[in-house]
């Protein structure tokens, strides 16, 4: 699904991201952790096409296509969904017209008819539910007013409704109580299936009780140091990343 | 400024005297006399004078614009005309700066509400005009104020008396069809104690060059509430000044909502006096594109304690037009417990856009809550790429952000009739790709 290749990102003259190599497969769950400033958000934007950064070198496939040359909203029909570190808030379009232009400007890119409007509200009710959301939330603009919690339901929200088949959550577990997690993971996990594949940006690993990666990847000073499976998060937590900084310092 | 152009309009003066309305009353001669030899002295505003410092109407000096001394109603187009005027209102219609009886619609006032051209009201109520004519603004203020209330042909002569409660709002329509004329109106509104109304005023014309020079002063008793509507859109190549001045009396509420689209260059002054814990609220939108310049002047006078105000103002200026918006907030030694709050916000589309913002609080009172905000920038490159990565493609956001922006001030336009009026004209002006009228 996704193939990144000594993947090198500046900004400005500076390196951010200095070789980064990557291969998920379609129905994997890769957890991606690491210390602040390690390059971790600059990573999910680089795959969701934001501007200001320049890549230096590497490539990036996804689904056989160079991702890195598509505009960001051609990366998002083609079922990019990146659920943001920090939700922005756009005052003044509500979060039910958003969805409805998202989903259309999908289904157009895909040849496919407009949503019938009838559809489209029985789809969206039905995810409000499923993320534990009151429907007035629909009518309010884009996150304006939302509490942390609340605007990373909603991105979770617009991600079940997408149904998007390469889901980057940034860090999408900070900040939330354990009953707003369980509710989130239990957004995600509904999401699961065979075709689609998360990248799961987190500092914690309680998220992973309730999300099982399959791969756990370290990034440090825009470099993966070290992957492994599900065990490699509980390690980290005990640890730190304080030994893993270590030994590449060494190497 | 310029008494030599000054003078010209002057030496027309004496052309069209005799046939402007309240010739046999004394006391108006006198004052058209004196406005007269105020602005035979002055001039039109100068960029020297402090409120007028961003705005050169240098240019309508130079063209001479002359009214018009007859009224053509017969050739306004219905569907044009259906396009402002309201079908749930009473409206006076206003030809070339003259009062049509054939356009207006005036069936069913309630017998003690005055709604009447200004000529008639001359005729008919002179008593009540000789107390309020130049009393909520003086021609000694400005040129403009000064001209108006030497030339004005017409106008609206609105009067609620006390408690009664106007069910249905009252238009007036400015409507221009001649190329080169001059349109001074001159309005007066008047709510009694405990009346309350809602009062629109709509400027539009053919696609001619013209002046409109527009005076408006409203009266609002103990305890009353006055809704208040603007809507310019003069065409492109038409000059605009339109100014509301508001006497507020104890507990009395105002609000008004300026809506400035139009014009090559268009001037809008709203100054309210406030007593004892009266409430006023302002609210902008004004939108410029190719060379338009629009210039937005407010002023609040604090009089008395306890009183509020509320402003808001929002431009959106795209290729080569320029905002100016000058807002003034003073309050007296006297207003303690003064609640004011001003904000400005622009919104440049270009580069070649400009917006000159200039807040101003002048505070004697030492126990009062002010405060006032402005902001000039472009649209939020972190915005228009979230709505980039839920599938919208960049124009679109771009439309979506701008008609955001303004729509938050046409979403407070609570008369649906209006409401819709007012959006279409939004969306004339700007690219709708994108943007529906669904979220609203
Ligand atoms: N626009 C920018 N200009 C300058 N430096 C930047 C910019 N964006 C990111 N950086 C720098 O790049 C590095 C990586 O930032 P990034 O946000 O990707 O880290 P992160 O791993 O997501 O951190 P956190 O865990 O705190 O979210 C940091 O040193 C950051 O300061
Ligand atoms: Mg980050």
């Amino acid at each position: 699904m996704l193939s990144i290749k000594n993947l090198t990102v500046n900004v400005g003259d500076k390196p951010i991201l200095k070789g980064i190599n990557l291969e998920i497969k379609a129905g994997e769950i890769h957890a991606i952790m690491g210390p602040n400033g390690s390059g971790k958000s600059t990573l999910s934007h680089i795959l969701s096409g934001k501007a200001g950064y320049t890549v230096t070198g590497g490539t990036v496939t996804y689904q056989g296509k160079n991702l890195l040359e598509m505009a960001p909203e051609i990366r998002a029909r083609e079922g990019v969904f990146l659920a943001f570190q920090y939700p922005v808030e756009i005052p003044g379009v509500s979060n039910i017209y958003l969805l409805k232009a998202a989903l259309n400007s999908i289904r157009k890119h895909h040849g496919q008819p407009e949503v019938d409007a009838m559809d489209f509200l029985t789809l969206i009710k039905s995810k409000v539910r499923l993320l534990e959301m009151d429907e007035k939330f629909l009518y309010r603009a884009v996150n304006e007013g939302f509490s942390g919690g609340e605007k990373k339901r909603n991105e979770i929200l617009q991600m079940a409704i997408l149904e998007p088949k390469l889901c980057i959550l940034d860090e999408t577990d900070s900040g939330l109580d354990i009953d707003a997690l369980k509710v989130v993971a239990e957004g995600v996990n509904s999401l699961r299936s065979p075709e689609r594949s998360f990248v799961m940006v987190t500092h914690y690993q309680r998220l992973l009780d309730y999300i099982k990666p399959d791969f756990v990847h370290v990034l440090a000073h825009g470099q993966i140091v070290k992957s492994g499976g599900a065990e490699l998060a509980l390690e980290l937590e005990e640890k730190g990343y304080g030994w893993l900084e270590d030994t590449q310092a060494a190497a | 400024m310029n008494t030599a152009a000054a003078s010209r309009y002057t030496a027309e003066y004496q052309a069209i005297a005799p046939v402007l309305p309240g010739r046999d009353l004394p006391w108006l001669q006198s004052l058209r006399a004196q406005a007269l030899e105020k602005f035979s002295a002055r001039g039109f505003p100068s960029l020297r004078e402090e409120e007028w410092r961003y705005t050169n109407v240098s240019a309508i000096e130079k063209k001479l614009f002359s009214p018009s001394m007859s009224i053509a109603s017969s050739h306004i187009d219905t569907d044009w005309l259906k396009s402002y005027q309201l079908e749930d209102a009473w409206s006076v219609v206003l030809v070339d700066g003259h009062f049509s009886g054939e356009l207006s619609v005036l069936e069913g006032l309630p017998e003690a509400v005055s709604v009447m051209s200004m000529a008639d009201a001359l005729v008919k109520q002179p008593e009540a005009l000789e107390r309020y004519i130049n009393q909520a603004v003086n021609y000694n203020e400005h040129g403009f104020i000064a001209f108006n209330t030497a030339w004005f042909t017409d106008g609206l002569f609105v009067h609620i008396p006390a408690k009664q409660v106007l069910e249905k709002p009252v238009q007036v329509l400015h409507l221009i069809t001649q190329a080169d004329v001059l349109a001074t109106t001159r309005n007066i509104i008047v709510a009694d104690e405990m009346a309350e109304a809602e009062i629109i005023e709509t400027f539009a014309g053919l696609d001619n060059a013209y002046l409109t020079a527009a005076v408006t002063e409203v009266f609002i008793g103990v305890n009353a509430g006055v809704t208040f509507y603007k809507m310019q859109c003069e065409p492109e190549k038409a000059y605009h000044f339109g100014g509301a001045y508001i006497k507020q009396s104890r507990d009395a509420r105002f609000s008004h909502h300026n809506f400035a689209f139009g014009g090559l260059l268009a001037r809008s002054d709203v100054h309210a006096d406030l007593d004892h814990a009266s409430e006023c609220e302002l609210n902008g939108l004004y939108l410029g594109i190719k060379r338009q310049h629009i210039d937005n002047h407010t002023r609040i006078n604090h009089l008395k304690p306890h009183a509020i105000s509320r402003e808001l103002y929002k431009g959106v200026l795209d290729d080569r037009a320029r905002g100016v918006f000058q807002g003034r907030v003073i309050v007296a030694v006297d207003a303690q417990k003064t609640d004011s709050q001003m904000n400005n916000r622009n919104l440049l589309l270009s580069n070649d856009a400009e917006a000159d913002t200039k807040p101003q609080l002048e505070i004697y009172a030492d126990d009062v809550k002010c405060g006032h905000g402005v902001t000039v920038g472009q649209l939020d490159e972190k915005s228009i790429f979230y709505l980039q990565s839920r599938c919208v493609d960049e124009e679109t956001a771009r439309n979506m952000l701008t008609f955001a922006f303004a729509n938050e001030m046409v979403d407070k336009v609570k008369i649906k009739g209006l409401h819709d009026r007012v959006l279409e004209q939004v969306l004339a002006r700007f690219p709708q790709e994108g943007v529906s009228k669904e979220w609203l």
